[in-house]
């Protein structure tokens, strides 16, 4: 198998062993990006210099090349959220994420693409255009970090960064076959990462499978100073969750999750899964999540309300695009404002900066953004209530599998709708992780997710890891 | 008709922490342009703010020596609104949690009498950055320095009933934040501003009248006077039959008159939210309770102690706390010398001139408070003059030097000797024989020019004292 092909643990080995090295694999990628990426469209600008890390490569260093998405800073490499406002910004400073990256070993091959600002869920609000998903070219990658999802997939990249608002891990990984975690809230730090919704953003890993997810999340995992919503809570190993042992653990599954307009394949699929993990020991049983339905609602208030002001300061005064207006009489402060947003900003998100500005507005407040928060606490009740009697929880990841690019694209609701089953974790501040589960009759690919109580990373690494060594889902591979 | 004036005031207070509030950068004036910044106090994207203990110990420092509750859930909220001087364009305030609420201030009043003025609340931000605008070049530039600064700003409620209430209020505030040592409560160079809010009503009236906001205001005095115009603005409209209008105006210093900058239509709607990158908190009661022991002697509580202790009058002891540090001074020379009248007179007199012509302050200059008792000693006791003691005072605050070494160097011990004084008044009564007539006529208060004219005879060394009671002893002995 190509080097390229192969996932970081079996790099890692194969290096160890020095039968290749850091450069290979490298050089690999990038000869496989050079091919391939013309048809996938995974990255939106590759690295010129591929060494983020400055140490040399010593017996712990992890050399793996890495994607990055579009939003996550790195110091002089243009930095754009996929967004032609951003054009030309680059970050005089890196994330905490690659400083950390940096520090491990890791080698950066390119920014990945995504809906401008994390907007979607299918990265066709990507200024730069959409990416395709790698197992049928007409369809989606999902999004919103759609572009890592399908470099993952599609072999361009051994490892990838995504980021999760509402989804936008998840989601692409299951529509990509790849392995998607979205940490809890204050797992790993945000600094660096430019905001779409404060309290909902997440970094998390891409990977090709559930080894590699916790081999990431060792690197990206911990408390930052400077970022003050970061827990400081101590660090486990990650990968000696990876037992396969899943006896005795009650798992359960929520009935208001399984309801009219999931595909029937992905309903079965999950089944399958359920009873997979039931002849490993498992025990499943029946939870409720009340306000499951108030979740998308409460989803767009709040995370529209708060990208609203986060995305104020793209006023073009300091950086980004500048549009000074066609017409010579228009010469004030606010028309170059207008001018520039106008131009600079794409539908979506003209759309959701609008939507959180209403739901902020005096006289609305109370009505929309309060009660958004109030029923977010309910949503998080549900949660840890349920977890007051079960480890973990299963739901599908997405209602369905990877759609045709296009189809969605006209009506925002239905977009919107894509995200159902992953939205509460982010509301709720819960991890969750999506894993590959089957595959529709069409070839694309289905996902399982798991959720569990907050930073219990490990109980979603068991359960994942358990169910990956038990089925063979994640070695079918595309062709690519 | 009577009417009666009701103003509310808004303080901005910059605090003098060494770094800024959510990031490391340092907190000073004057620097060059954009070079105390960052990606955090720049409002790059991806960058998030962390709040300064220091900053939030001084909003805890501050609501307390202002008689405030403290609220121990501490929580920040985003004001948004679109301005190049704001890098986020949200500005990252308090709304509902200020930290500090419901206090007062007490000033003075014309019948020796005194005001509880309401402090309504006090609340931590951050300030904005400075817009130069080059109209040679045709732009406005931005320099971020200021952005991040911590503020607290102190709003009152409308207790206020005349601008001199006001400008009163304000000079109390400023002395109780001065003792605090949160910041250097400088109007000129902007680390106090000043908003005021202004209505009029009938007397009698309880309803509050349509208000103004006035800004731009750049000294106490133009705070009063722009409060003066605009009292007597709103009072012409309404005599006029018309109605004042909401709105907000900026005091023009030259003109001397408020002008319209915005009305209520225009008014901003900050869509406040609580601010997600910072996770507010319980601070811990034992810490409130260590911050608010830590609080210095209060210049009200001072005043009346000192007055107590040093038995010195009521216009002394104001002179004296006006400065915590010239208080400090006044204290410390006593341990030296008894007499606290006298010391009064000679900081309140001489020093406060020297200091005031120096253009410096009492922490700035190097005289001792055992140095300056010493000089004071020294006149008193008839070892040097009066006048020589202010020449003393002088080259001590030049030289740093001490009094005695001075006093030796310069000559200027008095001659206090019967015999040296004896030789000069012989003198001066053989040249002026009709004034020795005159005061054996009785004319006593002719003596004084004798004196004169023995001291002028001994260059102003001899005691005027001793040179008196010699005259009068010789021309008794001659009658």
């Amino acid at each position: 198998m190509k080097l390229n092909a192969l996932t970081a643990h079996e790099i890692l080995d194969l290096i160890k062993d020095k039968q290749t090295t850091p450069q290979a694999v490298l050089d690999e990628v990038q000869q496989h990006i050079k091919q391939s990426d013309k048809d996938v469209h995974a990255y939106v600008r590759l690295a010129k210099n591929s060494n983020i890390s400055d140490v040399s490569v010593d017996q712990n260093a992890i050399p793996i090349p890495i994607g990055i998405k579009d939003n996550i800073c790195i110091k002089g490499e243009e930095t754009t959220c996929c967004s032609k406002l951003l054009t030309g910004f680059k970050p005089p400073y890196n994330a905490t994420v690659i400083e950390k990256l940096k520090a491990s070993g890791a080698m950066f091959v390119g920014h990945t693409n995504m809906d401008e600002f994390a907007f979607g869920s299918s990265t066709e609000n990507s200024f730069y255009g959409v990416t395709h998903n790698p197992w049928n070219l007409e369809c989606v990658p999902g999004g919103s970090s759609g572009g890592s999802a399908a470099a993952v997939a599609a072999n361009e990249a051994i490892w990838a960064i995504g980021s999760d608002t509402g989804g936008s891990i998840r989601q692409p990984a299951s529509f990509c076959g790849v392995v998607g975690l979205k940490p809890t809230y204050g797992r790993v730090s945000r600094y660096g990462l430019i905001a779409f919704a404060s309290s909902l953003d997440q970094i998390g890993p891409l990977t090709k499978d559930v080894t590699d997810s916790a081999l990431l999340l060792n690197i990206l995992a911990g408390h930052d100073s400077k970022d003050s919503t970061s827990v400081d809570q101590p660090v486990p190993d990650y990968t000696k969750a990876l037992t396969k042992d899943v006896k005795n653990l009650k798992i359960g599954v929520p009935k208001e999750y399984f309801v009219e307009g999931m595909d029937a394949e992905v309903k079965a699929s999950v089944m399958q899964s359920i009873e997979v993990l039931k002849q490993c020991g498992a025990q499943f049983v029946d939870v409720s999540l009340p306000h499951t339905e108030y979740a998308v609602a409460t989803y767009y208030i709040i995370a529209t309300a708060e990208a609203s002001s986060n995305l104020a300061r793209f006023d073009s005064v300091q950086y980004g695009l500048r549009q000074n207006p066609a017409q010579k009489r228009k010469t004030t402060l606010v028309d170059m404002y207008e001018e520039s947003r106008s131009v600079g900003f794409g539908e979506e998100a003209k759309r959701r900066i609008m939507l959180g500005t209403y739901s902020l507005s005096s006289g609305y407040y109370d009505a929309y953004y309060l009660k958004g928060l109030k029923v977010r606490t309910l949503i998080k009740n549900d949660f840890d209530k349920a977890f007051e009697s079960v480890d973990a929880i299963i739901t599908p990841t997405s209602p369905t599998t990877a759609f045709k690019i296009g189809a969605r694209a006209k009506n925002p609701l239905d977009m919107y709708l894509s995200d159902i089953y992953t939205i509460s974790a982010n509301l709720s501040g819960i991890p969750g992780i999506s894993i590959p589960c089957g595959f529709s009759k069409e070839g694309l690919p289905i996902g399982l997710q798991i959720l569990a109580k907050p930073f219990d990373e490990e109980m979603l690494f068991r359960i994942a890891y358990t169910f990956e060594q038990n089925t063979e889902w994640h070695k079918k591979k595309v062709g690519f | 008709m009577k009417y009666e004036t009701v103003i509310g005031l808004e303080v901005h207070l910059q605090l003098s922490t060494n770094t800024k509030i959510f990031c490391g950068c340092a907190n000073k004036f004057g620097e060059a342009p954009n070079t105390l910044t960052c990606p955090v106090c720049l409002g790059l994207p991806g960058s998030l703010p962390v709040v300064n203990k220091k900053v939030l110990e001084y909003g805890i420092k501050i609501g307390s020596a202002l008689n405030c509750k403290i609220n121990s859930f501490v929580k920040f909220d985003r004001k948004n609104y679109f301005y190049p001087d704001c890098p986020k364009d949200y500005q990252i305030s308090q709304f509902d949690f200020p930290i500090a609420y419901d206090g007062f201030v007490t000033i003075p009043m014309d019948d020796n009498g005194e005001k509880k003025i309401t402090i309504h609340r006090a609340h931590l931000e951050e300030d904005a950055g400075k817009l130069i605008h080059d109209a040679q070049a045709n732009c406005s530039l931005v320099d971020y320095n200021r952005t991040g600064t911590p503020l607290v700003e102190i709003v009152s409620d409308p207790d206020l009933r005349s601008p001199q209430e006001a400008y009163d209020y304000l000079q109390v505030l400023k002395l109780t934040l001065q003792y605090l040592n949160v910041s250097d409560c400088d109007m000129e160079k902007g680390s106090l501003r000043c908003d005021a809010n202004i209505s009029i009503r009938e007397q009698g009236d309880t309803k509050l009248g349509t208000k103004t906001e006035l800004k731009n205001m750049n000294s106490f005095k133009a705070v009063k006077v722009a409060l003066e115009y605009e009292e007597n603005r709103q009072r012409q409209v309404v005599e006029a039959g018309d109605r004042v209008v909401q709105e907000t105006r900026l005091w023009d210093d030259a003109k001397n008159m408020t002008l319209v900058m915005r009305s209520k239509e225009e008014a901003h709607d900050y869509r406040y939210f609580p601010e997600p990158d910072l996770v507010p908190f319980i601070q811990d009661e034992k810490i409130i309770e260590e911050i608010r022991q830590s609080i210095p002697e209060l210049p009200a509580q001072k005043l009346e102690r000192v007055i107590k202790e040093y038995q010195i009058s009521e216009y002394d002891a104001k002179i004296i706390i006006q400065d915590a540090c010239l208080a400090g001074f006044f204290e410390n020379c006593t341990k030296y010398y008894k007499d606290t009248k006298k010391i009064c007179n000679w900081m309140n007199g001489a020093l406060l001139q020297e200091i005031n012509s120096r253009k410096t302050t009492i922490t700035d200059i190097t005289l001792k408070p055992e140095d300056f008792s010493l000089l004071i000693k020294k006149v008193e006791e008839g070892l040097i003059s009066n006048l020589a003691g202010k020449d003393v005072l002088k080259f001590m605050l030049d030289t740093g030097k001490s009094a005695d070494v001075l006093i030796e160097e310069k000559g200027l011990a008095q001659v206090s000797d019967d015999g040296a004084l004896k030789e000069i008044i012989q003198q001066v009564i053989s040249e002026n024989e009709k004034v020795v007539q005159q005061i054996k006529e009785g004319k006593d208060s002719a003596a004084g020019f004798l004196v004169g004219q023995a001291m002028k005879k001994s260059k102003g060394k001899a005691n005027p004292k001793k040179v008196g009671e010699l005259i009068r002893q010789i021309l008794k002995g001659d009658s």
